[in-house]
Protein backbone atom coordinates (compact mmCIF):
# COMPACT_ATOMS: atom_id res chain seq x y z
CA UNK A 1 0.00 0.00 0.00
CA UNK A 2 1.47 3.04 -0.99
CA UNK A 3 2.06 5.85 1.37
CA UNK A 4 -0.95 8.58 1.05
CA UNK A 5 1.08 11.56 2.29
CA UNK A 6 4.08 11.18 0.02
CA UNK A 7 1.84 10.55 -3.04
CA UNK A 8 0.48 14.03 -1.77
CA UNK A 9 3.16 15.58 -1.48
CA UNK A 10 4.66 14.50 -4.39
CA UNK A 11 1.34 16.16 -6.49
CA UNK A 12 1.99 19.58 -4.28
CA UNK A 13 5.37 19.66 -5.68
CA UNK A 14 4.52 18.83 -8.95
CA UNK A 15 2.08 21.39 -9.42
CA UNK A 16 4.30 24.34 -7.60
CA UNK A 17 5.99 25.49 -10.79
CA UNK A 18 2.91 25.17 -13.07
CA UNK A 19 0.97 27.27 -9.64
CA UNK A 20 1.27 31.02 -11.37
CA UNK A 21 -1.39 32.20 -9.46
CA UNK A 22 0.17 31.27 -6.62
CA UNK A 23 -3.24 29.53 -4.86
CA UNK A 24 -2.71 28.12 -1.45
CA UNK A 25 -2.74 24.46 -1.95
CA UNK A 26 -4.78 21.81 -0.09
CA UNK A 27 -6.85 18.59 -0.58
CA UNK A 28 -9.93 20.92 -1.94
CA UNK A 29 -8.10 22.81 -4.40
CA UNK A 30 -9.80 22.16 -8.05
CA UNK A 31 -7.44 22.40 -11.08
CA UNK A 32 -9.95 24.16 -13.47
CA UNK A 33 -11.65 26.71 -11.12
CA UNK A 34 -8.72 27.42 -8.20
CA UNK A 35 -5.75 27.21 -10.99
CA UNK A 36 -7.30 27.89 -13.83
CA UNK A 37 -5.02 25.91 -15.98
CA UNK A 38 -5.63 25.70 -19.62
CA UNK A 39 -5.14 22.55 -21.23
CA UNK A 40 -1.57 22.64 -22.29
CA UNK A 41 -1.14 23.17 -18.93
CA UNK A 42 -3.06 20.26 -17.90
CA UNK A 43 -1.42 18.28 -20.24
CA UNK A 44 2.30 18.80 -19.30
CA UNK A 45 0.71 18.62 -15.68
CA UNK A 46 -0.76 15.15 -16.39
CA UNK A 47 2.99 13.95 -18.24
CA UNK A 48 4.44 14.78 -15.28
CA UNK A 49 2.42 13.15 -12.87
CA UNK A 50 2.09 10.26 -15.27
CA UNK A 51 6.22 10.08 -15.21
CA UNK A 52 6.60 10.31 -11.64
CA UNK A 53 4.02 7.75 -10.92
CA UNK A 54 4.81 5.66 -14.01
CA UNK A 55 0.68 5.08 -14.28
CA UNK A 56 -1.54 6.40 -17.54
CA UNK A 57 -4.22 8.89 -16.38
CA UNK A 58 -6.63 8.58 -18.97
CA UNK A 59 -8.72 11.61 -20.76
CA UNK A 60 -11.88 9.76 -19.15
CA UNK A 61 -10.35 9.13 -15.77
CA UNK A 62 -9.02 13.28 -15.82
CA UNK A 63 -12.87 14.12 -16.97
CA UNK A 64 -13.87 13.01 -13.00
CA UNK A 65 -10.92 14.13 -11.43
CA UNK A 66 -11.22 17.98 -9.88
CA UNK A 67 -9.83 18.63 -7.09
CA UNK A 68 -6.09 17.73 -5.84
CA UNK A 69 -7.44 15.04 -3.38
CA UNK A 70 -9.57 13.13 -5.92
CA UNK A 71 -6.15 12.92 -7.99
CA UNK A 72 -4.28 11.60 -4.86
CA UNK A 73 -7.12 9.17 -4.58
CA UNK A 74 -6.98 7.95 -8.31
CA UNK A 75 -3.12 7.68 -8.10
CA UNK A 76 -3.62 5.65 -4.74
CA UNK A 77 -5.59 3.36 -6.82
CA UNK A 78 -3.64 3.36 -9.39
CA UNK A 79 -0.57 2.50 -7.70
CA UNK A 80 -2.19 -0.43 -5.83
CA UNK A 81 -3.07 -1.95 -9.28
CA UNK A 82 0.32 -2.54 -10.64
CA UNK B 1 -37.38 25.59 -16.87
CA UNK B 2 -33.70 25.54 -17.29
CA UNK B 3 -32.81 27.04 -20.59
CA UNK B 4 -30.46 24.36 -22.26
CA UNK B 5 -29.06 26.89 -24.24
CA UNK B 6 -27.80 28.86 -21.39
CA UNK B 7 -24.53 26.89 -21.67
CA UNK B 8 -24.00 28.68 -24.67
CA UNK B 9 -23.94 32.29 -23.22
CA UNK B 10 -20.35 32.81 -22.81
CA UNK B 11 -20.18 32.19 -26.86
CA UNK B 12 -23.25 34.57 -28.20
CA UNK B 13 -21.72 37.57 -25.82
CA UNK B 14 -18.13 37.16 -27.48
CA UNK B 15 -19.92 37.10 -31.11
CA UNK B 16 -22.11 40.06 -29.99
CA UNK B 17 -19.01 41.82 -28.91
CA UNK B 18 -16.96 40.98 -31.79
CA UNK B 19 -19.87 42.14 -33.86
CA UNK B 20 -21.13 45.33 -32.21
CA UNK B 21 -17.67 46.93 -33.61
CA UNK B 22 -19.39 46.31 -37.24
CA UNK B 23 -17.03 43.89 -38.61
CA UNK B 24 -18.45 41.37 -41.58
CA UNK B 25 -19.55 38.35 -39.43
CA UNK B 26 -16.35 36.39 -40.55
CA UNK B 27 -18.47 32.73 -39.52
CA UNK B 28 -20.92 33.79 -42.28
CA UNK B 29 -20.17 34.54 -45.77
CA UNK B 30 -22.29 33.86 -48.94
CA UNK B 31 -20.65 33.02 -51.88
CA UNK B 32 -23.27 34.68 -54.64
CA UNK B 33 -21.17 32.89 -57.56
CA UNK B 34 -18.45 30.56 -58.15
CA UNK B 35 -16.41 31.05 -61.17
CA UNK B 36 -13.83 28.30 -60.84
CA UNK B 37 -11.76 26.46 -57.79
CA UNK B 38 -9.93 30.32 -57.26
CA UNK B 39 -12.15 32.78 -57.83
CA UNK B 40 -15.78 33.29 -56.74
CA UNK B 41 -18.07 36.12 -56.15
CA UNK B 42 -18.68 37.28 -52.58
CA UNK B 43 -20.98 40.69 -51.42
CA UNK B 44 -20.57 41.21 -55.10
CA UNK B 45 -16.99 41.30 -55.25
CA UNK B 46 -14.57 39.19 -57.25
CA UNK B 47 -12.94 37.33 -54.77
CA UNK B 48 -9.96 35.45 -54.96
CA UNK B 49 -10.47 31.69 -53.02
CA UNK B 50 -7.83 31.37 -50.73
CA UNK B 51 -9.10 29.00 -47.87
CA UNK B 52 -10.87 26.21 -49.62
CA UNK B 53 -8.88 22.90 -49.08
CA UNK B 54 -9.47 22.56 -52.84
CA UNK B 55 -5.82 21.57 -53.17
CA UNK B 56 -5.81 20.04 -56.71
CA UNK B 57 -8.82 22.66 -58.08
CA UNK B 58 -10.84 19.74 -59.06
CA UNK B 59 -13.85 21.33 -59.00
CA UNK B 60 -14.92 22.60 -62.03
CA UNK B 61 -12.58 19.78 -64.03
CA UNK B 62 -14.53 19.40 -67.47
CA UNK B 63 -14.17 15.20 -67.11
CA UNK B 64 -15.31 15.35 -63.62
CA UNK B 65 -18.17 17.77 -64.14
CA UNK B 66 -19.16 15.37 -67.38
CA UNK B 67 -19.34 12.46 -65.07
CA UNK B 68 -21.42 13.74 -62.65
CA UNK B 69 -24.04 14.76 -64.98
CA UNK B 70 -23.93 11.45 -66.90
CA UNK B 71 -24.44 10.04 -63.45
CA UNK B 72 -27.18 12.18 -62.48
CA UNK B 73 -29.04 11.63 -65.68
CA UNK B 74 -28.38 7.84 -65.64
CA UNK B 75 -29.22 6.73 -61.81
CA UNK B 76 -30.98 10.21 -60.90
CA UNK B 77 -30.02 12.54 -57.92
CA UNK B 78 -29.91 9.99 -54.57
CA UNK B 79 -29.69 6.49 -53.72
CA UNK B 80 -32.78 7.46 -50.41
CA UNK B 81 -30.66 4.33 -48.56
CA UNK B 82 -27.97 2.75 -46.86
CA UNK B 83 -25.43 1.44 -48.33
CA UNK B 84 -25.68 -1.94 -46.58
CA UNK B 85 -29.64 -2.15 -47.84
CA UNK B 86 -30.71 -0.19 -51.16
CA UNK B 87 -27.82 2.36 -51.10
CA UNK B 88 -24.81 0.74 -53.08
CA UNK B 89 -25.26 1.19 -56.73
CA UNK B 90 -22.18 0.59 -59.69
CA UNK B 91 -21.00 3.55 -58.94
CA UNK B 92 -20.46 3.69 -55.14
CA UNK B 93 -18.14 0.18 -55.99
CA UNK B 94 -16.73 1.77 -58.80
CA UNK B 95 -15.17 4.78 -56.59
CA UNK B 96 -14.03 1.78 -53.85
CA UNK B 97 -12.23 0.13 -57.30
CA UNK B 98 -10.50 3.98 -57.95
CA UNK B 99 -9.49 4.54 -53.95
CA UNK B 100 -7.78 0.51 -54.04
CA UNK B 101 -5.91 1.44 -57.21
CA UNK B 102 -4.90 4.97 -55.97
CA UNK B 103 -3.66 3.91 -52.65
CA UNK B 104 -2.53 0.18 -53.90
CA UNK B 105 -4.60 -1.54 -51.12
CA UNK B 106 -6.72 -4.40 -50.72
CA UNK B 107 -9.91 -2.68 -49.65
CA UNK B 108 -11.54 0.79 -49.81
CA UNK B 109 -14.89 1.48 -47.88
CA UNK B 110 -16.59 4.64 -48.93
CA UNK B 111 -18.55 7.11 -46.06
CA UNK B 112 -20.95 9.89 -46.71
CA UNK B 113 -18.40 12.60 -45.11
CA UNK B 114 -14.78 12.39 -43.93
CA UNK B 115 -16.27 13.37 -40.61
CA UNK B 116 -18.71 9.91 -40.22
CA UNK B 117 -15.30 7.69 -41.68
CA UNK B 118 -13.32 8.76 -38.45
CA UNK B 119 -16.39 8.69 -35.98
CA UNK B 120 -17.00 5.09 -37.51
CA UNK B 121 -13.54 3.23 -38.02
CA UNK B 122 -12.26 4.71 -34.15
CA UNK B 123 -15.48 3.73 -32.57
CA UNK B 124 -15.84 0.60 -34.03
CA UNK B 125 -12.36 -0.56 -33.79
CA UNK B 126 -11.79 0.73 -30.38
CA UNK B 127 -13.80 -0.23 -27.49
CA UNK B 128 -14.49 0.40 -23.36
CA UNK B 129 -11.47 -1.52 -22.84
CA UNK B 130 -9.45 -0.19 -25.38
CA UNK B 131 -6.64 1.97 -25.40
CA UNK B 132 -6.24 5.09 -28.10
CA UNK B 133 -3.26 7.33 -27.65
CA UNK B 134 -3.38 9.85 -29.78
CA UNK B 135 -2.16 13.74 -30.70
CA UNK B 136 -2.96 16.03 -28.92
CA UNK B 137 -4.25 18.68 -31.63
CA UNK B 138 -6.14 15.75 -33.54
CA UNK B 139 -9.15 16.71 -35.44
CA UNK B 140 -13.06 17.05 -33.75
CA UNK B 141 -13.80 13.85 -35.57
CA UNK B 142 -10.85 11.81 -34.21
CA UNK B 143 -12.32 12.80 -30.85
CA UNK B 144 -15.71 12.06 -31.22
CA UNK B 145 -14.90 8.79 -32.65
CA UNK B 146 -12.87 7.89 -29.72
CA UNK B 147 -16.05 9.76 -27.08
CA UNK B 148 -18.58 7.50 -29.25
CA UNK B 149 -16.41 4.25 -28.69
CA UNK B 150 -16.13 4.82 -24.71
CA UNK B 151 -12.67 3.52 -25.00
CA UNK B 152 -9.73 5.09 -22.41
CA UNK B 153 -8.63 8.22 -24.54
CA UNK B 154 -4.93 8.81 -24.05
CA UNK B 155 -3.47 12.22 -25.53
CA UNK B 156 0.05 13.16 -26.05
CA UNK B 157 1.96 16.77 -26.56
CA UNK B 158 1.76 17.63 -30.52
CA UNK B 159 4.15 15.76 -32.94
CA UNK B 160 6.14 14.22 -29.56
CA UNK B 161 7.73 11.03 -30.37
CA UNK B 162 9.44 10.16 -26.89
CA UNK B 163 5.47 11.14 -25.14
CA UNK B 164 3.90 8.92 -27.41
CA UNK B 165 6.83 6.01 -27.02
CA UNK B 166 6.09 6.62 -23.09
CA UNK B 167 2.47 5.98 -23.07
CA UNK B 168 2.44 3.40 -25.69
CA UNK B 169 4.53 1.56 -23.10
CA UNK B 170 2.64 1.96 -19.65
CA UNK B 171 -0.16 1.00 -21.10
CA UNK B 172 -1.57 -2.34 -19.28
CA UNK B 173 -0.57 -5.51 -20.90
CA UNK B 174 -3.14 -7.53 -22.91
CA UNK B 175 -4.93 -4.18 -23.80
CA UNK B 176 -6.12 -3.18 -27.38
CA UNK B 177 -3.91 -0.36 -28.95
CA UNK B 178 -4.80 2.10 -31.75
CA UNK B 179 -2.26 4.95 -32.21
CA UNK B 180 -4.04 7.75 -34.46
CA UNK B 181 -2.46 10.27 -35.84
CA UNK B 182 -2.56 12.87 -38.88
CA UNK B 183 -0.35 13.25 -42.09
CA UNK B 184 -0.76 16.91 -41.90
CA UNK B 185 -2.17 18.75 -39.14
CA UNK B 186 -5.06 21.42 -40.52
CA UNK B 187 -4.83 24.23 -38.47
CA UNK B 188 -0.73 25.18 -38.56
CA UNK B 189 -0.06 23.10 -42.05
CA UNK B 190 2.40 21.47 -40.00
CA UNK B 191 3.49 17.43 -41.35
CA UNK B 192 3.99 14.79 -38.44
CA UNK B 193 6.76 12.94 -37.70
CA UNK B 194 5.38 9.18 -38.94
CA UNK B 195 8.40 7.16 -40.06
CA UNK B 196 9.07 7.23 -36.10
CA UNK B 197 5.88 7.54 -34.71
CA UNK B 198 4.50 4.17 -36.77
CA UNK B 199 7.68 2.28 -35.71
CA UNK B 200 7.03 3.49 -32.52
CA UNK B 201 3.62 2.73 -32.75
CA UNK B 202 4.43 -0.93 -34.11
CA UNK B 203 7.40 -1.81 -31.70
CA UNK B 204 5.18 -1.62 -29.21
CA UNK B 205 2.40 -3.86 -30.63
CA UNK B 206 -0.53 -1.06 -31.32
CA UNK B 207 -2.13 -0.77 -34.57
CA UNK B 208 -1.99 2.84 -36.75
CA UNK B 209 -4.50 4.88 -38.23
CA UNK B 210 -3.14 7.99 -40.12
CA UNK B 211 -5.51 10.73 -41.14
CA UNK B 212 -4.53 11.57 -44.91
CA UNK B 213 -7.40 14.23 -45.31
CA UNK B 214 -4.49 17.36 -45.91
CA UNK B 215 -2.39 15.81 -48.04
CA UNK B 216 -3.97 13.43 -50.80
CA UNK B 217 -3.33 14.31 -53.85
CA UNK B 218 -0.24 16.15 -53.75
CA UNK B 219 2.35 15.00 -51.31
CA UNK B 220 4.40 11.30 -51.72
CA UNK B 221 5.42 10.26 -55.54
CA UNK B 222 1.77 9.05 -56.06
CA UNK B 223 -0.28 11.47 -54.06
CA UNK B 224 -0.85 9.00 -51.32
CA UNK B 225 0.44 11.42 -48.41
CA UNK B 226 2.86 11.77 -45.61
CA UNK B 227 2.70 8.36 -44.90
CA UNK B 228 4.30 7.65 -48.21
CA UNK B 229 6.39 10.38 -48.46
CA UNK B 230 8.05 9.16 -45.20
CA UNK B 231 8.38 5.46 -46.67
CA UNK B 232 6.14 4.42 -43.65
CA UNK B 233 2.57 3.51 -46.07
CA UNK B 234 2.78 -0.32 -45.47
CA UNK B 235 3.05 0.11 -41.65
CA UNK B 236 -0.20 1.75 -41.40
CA UNK B 237 -3.02 -0.23 -40.63
CA UNK B 238 -5.62 2.39 -41.77
CA UNK B 239 -5.56 5.55 -44.12
CA UNK B 240 -8.36 7.81 -43.31
CA UNK B 241 -9.34 10.46 -45.92
CA UNK B 242 -11.97 12.81 -47.77
CA UNK B 243 -13.66 13.42 -51.25
CA UNK B 244 -13.96 16.97 -49.62
CA UNK B 245 -10.55 18.61 -50.35
CA UNK B 246 -8.18 17.08 -53.07
CA UNK B 247 -10.90 15.20 -55.00
CA UNK B 248 -13.21 18.16 -54.77
CA UNK B 249 -16.68 17.02 -53.91
CA UNK B 250 -17.59 15.60 -50.28
CA UNK B 251 -17.40 11.77 -48.74
CA UNK B 252 -14.76 10.19 -46.59
CA UNK B 253 -13.42 7.07 -47.06
CA UNK B 254 -11.10 4.26 -45.30
CA UNK B 255 -8.47 2.25 -47.25
CA UNK B 256 -6.82 -0.82 -45.70
CA UNK B 257 -5.31 -4.17 -46.27
CA UNK B 258 -6.16 -5.95 -43.23
CA UNK B 259 -7.58 -9.53 -44.19
CA UNK B 260 -11.20 -9.12 -41.98
CA UNK B 261 -11.75 -5.55 -43.28
CA UNK B 262 -14.78 -5.89 -44.99
CA UNK B 263 -16.55 -6.85 -42.16
CA UNK B 264 -16.76 -2.74 -40.78
CA UNK B 265 -19.68 -3.11 -43.04
CA UNK B 266 -21.88 -4.81 -41.04
CA UNK B 267 -21.01 -3.60 -37.85
CA UNK B 268 -19.86 0.38 -38.15
CA UNK B 269 -23.00 2.53 -37.27
CA UNK B 270 -22.05 5.76 -38.63
CA UNK B 271 -21.41 3.44 -42.19
CA UNK B 272 -24.59 1.61 -41.95
CA UNK B 273 -27.25 4.16 -40.54
CA UNK B 274 -26.69 6.53 -42.43
CA UNK B 275 -27.86 6.98 -46.32
CA UNK B 276 -25.22 7.05 -49.29
CA UNK B 277 -23.33 9.33 -51.40
CA UNK B 278 -25.68 10.53 -54.72
CA UNK B 279 -24.87 8.62 -57.82
CA UNK B 280 -23.35 11.65 -59.09
CA UNK B 281 -21.18 12.49 -56.26
CA UNK B 282 -19.43 8.85 -56.46
CA UNK B 283 -19.22 9.68 -59.98
CA UNK B 284 -17.25 12.66 -59.67
CA UNK B 285 -15.23 11.13 -57.22
CA UNK B 286 -14.39 8.26 -58.91
CA UNK B 287 -13.48 10.20 -61.80
CA UNK B 288 -11.25 12.93 -60.12
CA UNK B 289 -9.35 10.31 -58.53
CA UNK B 290 -8.18 8.79 -61.28
CA UNK B 291 -7.02 12.11 -62.18
CA UNK B 292 -5.47 12.64 -59.55
CA UNK B 293 -2.99 9.47 -59.99
CA UNK B 294 -1.25 10.85 -63.19
CA UNK B 295 -1.25 14.57 -61.57
CA UNK B 296 2.78 15.15 -61.01
CA UNK B 297 2.59 18.56 -63.08
CA UNK B 298 -0.19 19.98 -60.64
CA UNK B 299 1.80 18.77 -57.29
CA UNK B 300 5.11 20.59 -58.57
CA UNK B 301 3.09 24.11 -58.96
CA UNK B 302 1.10 23.75 -55.81
CA UNK B 303 4.69 23.00 -53.76
CA UNK B 304 6.18 26.58 -55.58
CA UNK B 305 2.82 28.01 -54.86
CA UNK B 306 3.00 27.32 -51.59
CA UNK B 307 6.90 27.91 -50.60
CA UNK B 308 6.50 31.64 -52.81
CA UNK B 309 3.12 32.39 -50.61
CA UNK B 310 4.89 31.33 -47.40
CA UNK B 311 8.47 33.66 -48.12
CA UNK B 312 6.25 36.43 -49.06
CA UNK B 313 4.42 36.64 -46.20
CA UNK B 314 7.42 35.98 -44.35
CA UNK B 315 9.08 39.13 -45.94
CA UNK B 316 6.55 41.13 -45.42
CA UNK B 317 6.63 40.41 -41.54
CA UNK B 318 3.58 38.26 -40.84
CA UNK B 319 4.60 35.55 -38.41
CA UNK B 320 3.83 32.23 -39.71
CA UNK B 321 2.67 28.40 -38.18
CA UNK B 322 5.53 26.69 -39.53
CA UNK B 323 9.44 27.89 -40.12
CA UNK B 324 9.45 26.39 -43.72
CA UNK B 325 5.99 25.45 -46.62
CA UNK B 326 5.26 21.76 -45.00
CA UNK B 327 2.36 21.54 -47.11
CA UNK B 328 -0.39 23.58 -48.92
CA UNK B 329 -1.88 25.27 -45.79
CA UNK B 330 0.05 28.46 -44.73
CA UNK B 331 -1.18 29.59 -41.18
CA UNK B 332 -0.97 33.55 -40.21
CA UNK B 333 -0.60 33.68 -36.35
CA UNK B 334 -2.83 36.85 -35.32
CA UNK B 335 -2.22 38.48 -32.17
CA UNK B 336 -5.40 38.24 -30.83
CA UNK B 337 -9.12 37.35 -32.24
CA UNK B 338 -10.25 40.83 -32.36
CA UNK B 339 -7.17 41.79 -34.82
CA UNK B 340 -7.73 38.87 -36.22
CA UNK B 341 -11.08 39.65 -37.47
CA UNK B 342 -10.07 42.64 -38.55
CA UNK B 343 -7.86 41.65 -40.76
CA UNK B 344 -9.88 39.38 -41.82
CA UNK B 345 -12.34 41.38 -43.35
CA UNK B 346 -9.67 43.88 -44.57
CA UNK B 347 -8.83 41.09 -46.82
CA UNK B 348 -12.12 40.29 -47.62
CA UNK B 349 -12.35 43.67 -48.65
CA UNK B 350 -8.91 43.48 -50.87
CA UNK B 351 -10.47 40.64 -52.79
CA UNK B 352 -9.36 37.75 -50.82
CA UNK B 353 -10.82 34.86 -48.50
CA UNK B 354 -8.63 33.01 -45.93
CA UNK B 355 -10.11 30.95 -43.42
CA UNK B 356 -10.50 32.82 -39.80
CA UNK B 357 -9.88 30.39 -36.87
CA UNK B 358 -9.96 30.76 -33.79
CA UNK B 359 -10.16 28.60 -30.26
CA UNK B 360 -11.06 25.94 -29.40
CA UNK B 361 -10.64 24.56 -32.78
CA UNK B 362 -6.88 25.95 -32.75
CA UNK B 363 -4.09 24.70 -30.83
CA UNK B 364 -2.54 27.17 -27.72
CA UNK B 365 -5.08 29.52 -27.82
CA UNK B 366 -4.60 30.95 -31.25
CA UNK B 367 -6.22 32.99 -33.38
CA UNK B 368 -5.51 31.89 -36.89
CA UNK B 369 -5.59 33.39 -40.90
CA UNK B 370 -5.55 30.04 -42.69
CA UNK B 371 -4.46 30.28 -46.49
CA UNK B 372 -4.81 27.14 -48.32
CA UNK B 373 -3.33 27.14 -51.87
CA UNK B 374 -4.58 25.48 -54.59
CA UNK B 375 -2.81 23.72 -57.71
CA UNK B 376 -5.01 25.81 -59.99
CA UNK B 377 -3.63 29.50 -58.42
CA UNK B 378 -1.28 30.69 -61.13
CA UNK B 379 1.09 32.66 -60.42
CA UNK B 380 -0.32 35.55 -61.31
CA UNK B 381 -2.91 35.23 -58.39
CA UNK B 382 0.11 34.53 -55.94
CA UNK B 383 1.48 38.18 -56.36
CA UNK B 384 -1.60 39.60 -56.35
CA UNK B 385 -2.49 37.62 -52.77
CA UNK B 386 0.55 38.96 -51.22
CA UNK B 387 -0.56 42.30 -52.18
CA UNK B 388 -3.18 42.13 -50.57
CA UNK B 389 -1.79 41.05 -47.51
CA UNK B 390 0.81 43.75 -47.67
CA UNK B 391 -2.28 46.18 -47.91
CA UNK B 392 -4.71 44.43 -45.37
CA UNK B 393 -1.72 44.50 -42.70
CA UNK B 394 -1.07 47.62 -42.96
CA UNK B 395 -3.90 49.02 -42.73
CA UNK B 396 -4.84 46.81 -39.58
CA UNK B 397 -1.60 47.34 -38.42
CA UNK B 398 -0.30 43.62 -38.07
CA UNK B 399 2.70 44.46 -40.03
CA UNK B 400 4.28 47.85 -40.56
Amino acid sequence: MPDRKQTYATVVEIIEPLNGKNATITEATRFAADLEWDSLTVLDFVADIEDAFDVIISMNMQAEIETVGQLVDALQRLQEQK
Amino acid sequence: MTDLFSKFDPLIEQRAALLESGITDPFNLVMEKVESPTVAICNGRRTILLGTYNYMGMTFDSDVIAAGKKALDEFGSGTTGSRVLNGTYAGHKAVEEALKEFYAMDHAMVFSTGYQANLGLISTMAGKDDYIVLDIDSHASIYDGCALGKAQIVPFRHNDIEALDKRLKRIPEGAGKLVVLEGVYSMLGDVAPLKEMVAVSKANGAMVLVDEAHSMGFVGEHGRGVAEAQGVIDDVDFIIGTFSKSVGTVGGFCVSNHPKFEILRLVCRPYVFTASLPPSVVATAATSIQKLMDSADKRAHLWENSKRLHAGLRQLGFQLGTDEPQSAIIAVIMPDLKKGAAMWEALLDEGLYVNLARPPATPAGMTLLRCSLCALHTSDQVGEILGMFAAAGRATGCIS
